[in-house]
């Protein structure tokens, strides 16, 4: 009995010796409905390669009956963690209890549960309303005193990146009166959206008293950029343009000076995610339970070309 | 009333879009300037018939599917497929004539596959659209791999965003396409074996009318229209975004052909009423945007104004104003 403890014991600690490598890791992934996620993905295989650990990744294609049993495959199998990025907010108590029981840690990618805290490890986002505040806020800094009419397209009205982006946009250009957003309407998200309503805010303000643009995301920004040449202005120049995911194409539009600057939703969520498994691997550390990801602010002067040819390939 | 058949036929559609232009104007007083700026028309109403072409030109193919008593609901994903291809051949390298010819056939491959589902295995043309409706996306996405491509050639971002003489190419492209079909249509005996198919196909076939040719051909047709609603689409952003080109434009391209007064039951059609009926959507959806109020109330606003429209047309309400006039008329002093 006591040879057994020793062993037992001697066992854990050679285990908690080794260096954090060689670990299995399922990647329940929604599916691949963006640019946005297809990168995240890449750039979570990147990084479980970079780091030695074998990813097991399933494809969900947006149904959470194939995610829960994604999930539960990786339990019957095992594996050391979870990464899952759910598709929906409810209905994951269940198969959470279970990796909770199997004693494997789940960390939560980009979006959250409505479930108790302790089912998961933690998880890691972005903060949308951020995102949002440092837009604002580099628009204040960039026009100092000077009167500033600013558009803005709106995501799809009713969902939480436009609700969040446009209040924490509030909130970065607040208490500066100069700043005022004259139209707000909604661009979908989309590139064709984005033209479209961009070409009725030039004509309902008259171009010239439009200082800047703001879109609560990039495609919406290239779509309205092109709307502004067509009108014989110059994007960049003329109107200010800030907009929010820093997707590849918005920096090919940064190296020619039609846009100013955005604020990068990161699809590195893995990074974060693997630094605190490891963590815990090693010694058991719990970490926060939400783990904030970096809102990076892009500018013309981060050599957007170099940046445009890193992220052209990660599948965007 | 000597009013000629065609005109009074559009009559209550051209009232509608200039009351309609009318109450705007009220709402943001710049409405209808027009100017000229980098060459080019510049004003909202250029806005209005530029923006509506996808709509108009596949409301051109959904008037002829609907005067079969037919209906084609996957247009919008046909656009997607179509602009997908034209983008994919273009990026790697085809030449302009090639690439524009590969996506006007993929579009009437896609048209020809309804038309063989609708006529030739007899399936409900509902369910039969709605196949390649929702398939389509996953087609398109399979050519794009998932991601938007973007392309450079000026040739094919001119169909988008070109001009000819000031006015945009895409205005050009759908007045052409109609002026084209209409000829066709009604110089030869085309559009009166289409509107017999839609009275009453048995009685069309027993009379001599090749009915299944005539219902493949619509199908075609339409599938050609929505090929070049979705060269025109993804020309304007100079990208193929196989998620969002062309979404819910189907329902567009129905409630135009609707509101000009055409029956879903089939029969009787004017292409000319139906591509009013996409400029009223237009100008309604243009208007909004310009009104500048908050965008939870866009569709709000749209459905009150459709509805409203179709109120006053309905066949119902439509004699009852007319013998009210009348009455008004007669009443002796």
């Amino acid at each position: 009995m006591k040879n057994l403890t020793a062993y037992a014991l001697f066992a854990t600690t050679a285990l908690a010796a080794l260096p954090a490598a060689a670990e299995t890791v399922g990647f329940a992934q929604i599916g691949s409905e963006s640019g946005w996620r297809a990168a995240e993905t890449t750039v979570t295989r990147q990084e479980a390669e970079k780091r030695g650990h074998d990813l097991k990744f399933a494809d969900a294609q947006q149904k959470q009956e194939n995610q829960i049993k994604a999930v539960k495959t990786f339990i019957a199998q095992g594996v050391d963690a979870i990464l899952l990025a759910p598709v929906v907010a409810t209905g994951w108590d269940q198969v959470l209890q279970e990796a909770k029981e199997a004693e494997i840690p789940v960390v939560l990618l980009d979006r959250q549960v409505d479930s108790s805290e302790d089912l998961y490890l933690t998880a890691v986002g972005s903060d949308l309303e951020h995102e949002g505040r440092v837009a604002g806020e580099w628009l204040v800094q960039q026009v100092g005193d000077k009167t500033c009419n600013v558009v803005e397209l709106q995501g799809t009205t009713g969902s939480s990146p436009a609700i969040k982006r446009k209040a924490g946009f509030e909130a970065g250009i607040a208490g500066h009166d100069n700043i005022k957003i004259t139209r707000s309407q909604t661009g979908d998200f989309t590139r064709t959206k984005g033209k479209e309503v961009m070409e009725s805010f030039l004509k309902a303000e008259g171009g010239t008293e439009i200082c800047a643009l703001y879109a609560h995301n990039d495609d919406m920004a290239v779509g309205a950029i092109q709307a502004i040449k067509e009108a014989g202005k110059k994007p960049g120049t003329d109107i200010l343009v800030v907009s929010i995911d820093a997707v590849p194409d918005i920096f090919q539009a940064m190296a020619a000076g039609e846009a100013n600057a955005t604020v990068e939703l990161t699809p590195n969520m893995a990074g974060p995610a693997f630094d605190a498994l490891e963590a815990y691997w090693k010694n058991g550390t719990v970490p926060p339970k939400f783990i904030q990801t970096e809102s990076k602010l892009y500018t013309q002067a981060d050599d957007p070309q170099a940046i445009y040819e890193s992220k052209k390939n990660l599948g965007y | 009333m000597t009013l000629p058949a065609g005109l009074a036929r559009i009559l209550p559609m051209l009232a509608t879009l200039v009351l309609l232009v009318a109450a705007i104007t009220v709402v943001s007083p710049g409405f209808l300037e027009i100017s000229v700026a980098n060459g080019r028309l510049y004003g909202s109403p250029i806005d209005v018939l530029n923006r509506g072409a996808p709509v108009a030109l596949l409301a051109i193919g959904m008037t002829l599917v609907i005067a079969t008593g037919g209906i084609d609901l996957s247009v919008g994903a046909v656009m997607a497929i179509c602009g997908a291809v034209a983008a994919k051949m273009v990026t790697l390298g085809y030449p302009l004539p090639v690439t524009l010819l590969a996506a006007l056939a993929t579009g009437a491959a896609c048209g020809l596959w309804n038309g063989l589902l609708v006529s030739v295995l007899r399936i409900q043309p509902i369910i039969a659209t709605l196949i390649l409706m929702v398939a389509g996306r996953g087609i398109a996405q399979l050519v794009t791999e998932g991601a938007i491509l973007t392309f450079s050639d000026p040739g094919l971002a001119f169909l988008g965003s070109g001009a000819v003489l000031g006015v945009p190419f895409p205005v050009l492209l759908w007045t052409a396409a109609a002026v084209g079909t209409i000829l066709v249509l009604r110089r030869t005996a085309l559009g009166f074996l289409i509107e017999a198919v839609g009275v009453n196909a048995r009685a069309a076939y027993r009379a001599g009318v090749n009915t299944r040719v005539t219902i493949i051909a619509v199908y075609v047709v339409s599938g050609l229209c929505a090929a070049l609603a979705g060269l025109v689409v993804t020309a304007d952003i100079r990208g193929a975004d196989a998620n969002n080109a062309g979404l819910w434009l189907e329902l567009d391209a129905i409630l135009a052909v609707v509101i000009g007064g055409n029956s879903l039951l089939g029969g009787r059609f004017s292409v000319v009423a139906s591509l009013i009926g996409a400029m009223i959507t237009q100008t309604v959806n243009t208007g909004i945007l310009l009104a500048g109020f908050p965008p939870e109330y866009n569709l709000l606003i749209k459905a009150w104004i459709v509805l409203v429209i179709l109120v006053v047309q309905s066949p119902r309400l439509r004699p009852l104003l007319a013998r009210r006039r009348a009455m008004r008329r007669g009443t002796p002093t």
